[in-house]
């Protein structure tokens, strides 16, 4: 039944094994968070441009990608993906398979997801910051990416944190999908141990644990972030 | 070429017949779930320190666990031990979808009872005085006072995880039940064509959240009258 035998370290257990896919999760984390936020960024910039197309683009990408199952994006950009790019091939002259990186799709797929919400907790951030602001910054003379860099940035840098790091949260579990593309993370880690040694029960448990121990951690992490950039900043409550 | 008999369409028919192995999930999970998230939140704000202490790290455990966990610990870990196997248990356990079902369950009501709960706390303190001194037990103050206004005010929240929900029954396709992300896996598996099976879907999926939208909407609506435009 339970085994946790099964977890030590070494050639007899499954311990190492899932210390390396506790690092693969947290590598394609940290890896499909910063790519969401690059996109993110864009995203938030067209959503609040004055062009209508750009606004249409962005408003359209956030609704289907927040309307539609994470599984379904995760399946269509792990097969799709390959076709495309054996598509491409075929069309240089190349009519072999191509397969991509599992982590590449990984990283895609999981960051276009998470950047639909970074797109709506950075737009939330901009527009919290005071219009007079830029509108001084102009008549001192600073140039548009003066602005950018000395104005906008710090301060919603400072509003976003609490937003990113529910991102962070959704993000880190939506990771545990991508084991159907066969990257070796910690829901892969549980399925093949489970199926060699017969005992799901005991490796659902630890990666439920492994899951639980860095949703915590990470979130004392941004509460410590928190807590310093709001440093000498006079809060409400 | 007629447009009946693109691939796209033919696809969309067949995920299309699977739409009502979707609906059943939500309709089971939903209601069942909202009850619960009621029971629960209520619990977490009592003044029983045990009760609210469990359901405090009941929360914690089910929201910092992925759902796929969650239906893998109930279908393939539960169905792993040996004496739930041989006890009742097994009619309900040994079914993808039940499985499926109580995993939802379960995981909707550790966000949706945190949701009511942030509800309930916001109500001033005024109102609540104000209904003891007329006399009101504790059951009447929650009746007719403190559910009815934080339940309105958390419409647009509780609404989110309406919307997260009809995503997440996508997961339980996971354990060979075959709701319709299983048949655009399936048809996938069988024609090859990826993109056009799983857009199939998508669109499906779009058009069910599009309608749980103007639900939420006819809700807002309908239970704030005094936020409404006057003409």
């Amino acid at each position: 039944m339970i085994k946790f035998e099964k977890l030590v370290f070494g050639d007899t257990g499954w311990g190492d094994e899932f210390l390396f896919a506790t690092l693969m999760t947290i590598a394609v984390s940290i890896s499909s968070m910063g790519f969401g936020i690059f996109i993110a960024i864009f995203a938030a910039w067209a959503k609040m441009s004055y062009s209508r197309v750009l606004n249409f683009i962005a408003s359209f990408y956030t609704t289907v990608i927040r309307g539609v199952p994470e599984l379904l994006v995760i399946y269509l950009i792990f097969f799709g993906g390959s076709a495309l790019v054996m598509k491409i091939g075929k069309a240089f002259g190349y009519s072999g398979y191509i397969e991509l990186n599992a982590f590449t799709i990984s990283v895609v797929a999981i960051g276009l997801i998470s950047a639909t919400y970074s797109t709506e907790v950075l737009r939330a951030a901009i527009l919290s910051i005071n219009k007079g602001q830029i509108e001084a910054a102009k008549t001192l003379g600073l140039n548009r990416l003066q602005i950018f860099y000395k104005i906008l940035v710090p301060q919603v840098l400072r509003y976003a944190i609490p937003g990113l790091g529910n991102v962070w949260q959704v993000t880190l579990k939506d990771t545990s999908l991508i084991s159907v593309t066969g990257l070796v993370e910690i829901m892969r880690q549980t399925r093949i141990a489970s199926n060699v040694e017969h005992s799901p029960l005991t490796f659902l448990i630890t990666a439920a644990c492994l899951y639980l121990f860095l949703t915590t951690f990470s979130g004392k992490f941004f509460n410590f972030i928190e807590k310093k950039t709001n440093k000498g900043f006079v809060t409400n409550s | 070429m007629n447009i009946f008999d693109s691939l796209i369409f033919i696809n969309f028919v067949q995920v299309f017949s699977a739409l009502d192995e979707t609906l059943f999930l939500l309709l089971i999970s939903l209601p069942i779930g909202f009850v619960l998230s009621l029971i629960f939140a209520l619990g977490r704000v009592s003044k029983n320190f045990v009760i609210s202490k469990i359901i405090e790290y009941y929360i914690f455990v089910i929201r910092g666990t992925p759902l796929l966990v969650q239906i893998y610990l109930i279908y393939f870990g539960l169905g792993s031990v040996k004496p739930i196997r041989d006890s009742f248990l097994w009619i309900v356990l040994k079914e993808p979808f039940w499985c499926g079902v109580i995993a939802l369950i379960i995981n909707t009501v550790a966000y949706g009872s945190e949701i009511f709960r942030g509800g309930i706390q916001t109500i001033s303190k005024d109102q609540i005085e104000s209904g003891k001194s007329l006399g009101f037990s504790t059951f009447g103050l929650y009746r007719k006072i403190i559910l009815p206004i934080a339940l309105r005010k958390v419409l647009p929240t509780y609404g989110n995880e309406l919307i997260l929900m009809v995503k997440a029954t996508s997961l339980v396709s996971l354990t060979t039940y075959m709701e319709m992300t299983g048949i655009a896996r399936k048809i996938m598996a069988k024609t090859f064509a990826p993109v056009e099976a799983f857009i199939a879907a998508g669109i499906l999926y779009l058009f069910l959240n599009f309608l749980m939208v103007q639900l939420i909407k006819y809700l807002e609506w309908k239970y704030n009258p005094h936020l409404r435009q006057k003409n």
